[in-house]
């Protein structure tokens, strides 16, 4: 069973299904290989910064993570739109499978930001504009994941999922450019955190290297989650019993 | 033609609400209720509460708007008439416009007639309170055309009316900073003009924008 590779070779999720399971523990070793060189050149290479001092090194993990939890969010929204479209399934799995990963460093972007302005700031949480997007950005994933689950039928799910989704990432940047003003018109800007001085090109290389880790991380938990999906959906098709061997089949 | 189908599903809603007055009413007594619980929790400092008494009208409007939503769509979902209307001749954009529009002078409209009241509780000037029955008539269009949304997607669900406000709330914020901006704004002196500009632009592209996605909903969901 030879076939030309074509373009949507890998929509058919028996396909994906193998090609995911080749790529998962790869993708693994990457994020884990990366991650190690990013965080040692973060926390032992990289100078000590001259106004935060050891505070800062926060930001490896705290500006990747911000950025995979913007990036993941419209990655999720043209997934689940392309598979409302054109009904491929397999887009509508990748969608809800990317959302609890971008759920994940959402929080952990809010997270890391808190123990970063404790010492930086003195408070846990500003209600500065970027803070207040990535917290309503929080509430946005919630709701997808909150409206899919309560959903039994699984086409009905993955549209109105889509739906949800692109209002959205049509809303982000009304919400962004609101709360901006919001916060510059009643107490203007307390603290700025654009106003940051040229960064080491040791910070910056671990940066790019924990960046490279997280997408490799999220590629990684995503396919795995995606196969998982792949198998509870196609469960009557003949290809995964070959894979799956049912419980009470299996020879004690 | 059309004009007759958007006059006869309000009309039937707006009968069916008159039939039974007190459900109608509720959510205007929540937002007194709910409006009235501040001072008690903040204490009666007469300065405080005007400061946050902009804030406090405009988040129980859009609590008391979200409350009613789940029967927006639901009693027709649920006894089928709703399937009815989608497979109807009429454009279903048209039914949602005028479902949208019953349920705004039922929740919507109230409100702006009563958050006067609840301004004079917490001691606002009559300028302000002026402001902000005109931010009110221009933001609580857009909370109903936005609930929609969160109304259809849910229909039918478990936990459906606590899921509407998770989907919703997220997506009216800009609203309520706009809203309770024009009354600050005021407050301090300046001119509100600025922040109902804005609203009045939110709430044009949630007329272009709102009634599409509420049938693609509706659509899927039914």
């Amino acid at each position: 069973m030879k076939t030309r590779p074509r373009f949507f070779t890998f929509a058919a999720p028996s396909r994906f299904y193998r090609l995911a399971g080749l790529l998962v523990p790869w993708l693994y070793g990457v994020a884990a290989i990366f991650a190690v060189a990013g965080l040692y050149i973060g926390l032992f290479v990289a100078p000590t910064d001259a106004t935060q001092g050891e505070a800062y090194r926060i930001i490896f993990v705290h500006v990747p993570a911000a950025w995979m939890s913007m990036l993941l969010y419209m990655a999720m929204a043209g997934w689940a739109a392309v598979g409302w479209a054109f009904n491929a399934r397999l887009a509508s799995m990748l969608a809800r499978a990317i959302a609890p990963t971008g759920a994940a460093f959402t929080f952990l972007a809010l997270w890391t930001g808190a123990f970063w302005g404790k010492p930086t700031w003195g408070t846990w949480w500003v209600w500065d504009a970027r803070l207040t997007s990535e917290l309503i950005l929080l509430f946005l994933y919630l709701g997808y994941l909150a409206l899919v689950e309560a959903i039994d039928d699984t086409r009905r799910a993955d549209q109105a999922g889509a739906l949800l989704a692109v209002i959205g990432a049509v809303n982000v940047p009304i919400i962004y450019f609101s709360v901006r003003w919001w916060n510059t018109l009643h107490q203007g800007a307390t603290i700025s955190m654009t106003a940051a001085p040229k960064m080491a090109n040791t910070m910056l290389t671990s940066m790019l290297l924990m960046t490279i880790s997280f997408w490799a991380y999220a590629f990684a938990v995503t396919f795995a989650r995606t196969r998982a999906i792949v198998l509870e959906r196609e469960r009557q098709a003949e290809w995964v019993h070959g894979v799956v061997v049912p419980l009470e089949s299996r020879k004690p | 033609m059309t004009g007759a189908a958007v006059r006869s599903v309000l009309g039937r809603d707006l009968r069916l609400a008159s039939r039974r007055p007190i459900d109608a009413f509720l959510p205007v007594v929540f937002f007194l209720v709910a409006g009235s619980l501040f001072p008690l929790g903040v204490g009666p400092e007469a300065n405080v509460l005007r400061q946050i008494a902009p804030g406090v009208v405009w988040v129980c409007a859009l609590l008391s708007a979200m409350m009613s939503l789940g029967s927006l769509y639901g009693g027709d979902y649920a006894d089928g008439s709703l399937e009815q209307m989608l497979i109807s001749a009429q454009p279903t954009l048209l039914i949602v416009c005028a479902k949208a529009l019953a349920h705004w002078i039922m929740t919507g409209l109230p409100l702006i007639l009563v958050a006067p009241l609840l301004g004079m509780l917490f001691d606002m000037h009559s300028d302000a309170i002026q402001t902000l029955v005109w931010s009110l008539l221009l933001g609580t269009p857009i909370l109903s055309l936005v609930g929609g949304v969160g109304a259809a997607l849910t229909l039918g669900l478990r936990n459906g009316a606590v899921l509407i406000l998770l989907l919703v709330l997220p997506l009216c914020i800009p609203v309520l900073i706009f809203g309770a901006g024009a009354v600050a704004n005021v407050d301090m002196g300046l001119s509100p003009s600025g922040h109902l500009s804005l609203l009045g632009a939110l709430l044009l592209l949630t007329l272009l924008g709102a009634p599409v996605a509420t049938s693609a909903a509706l659509r899927i969901s039914v």
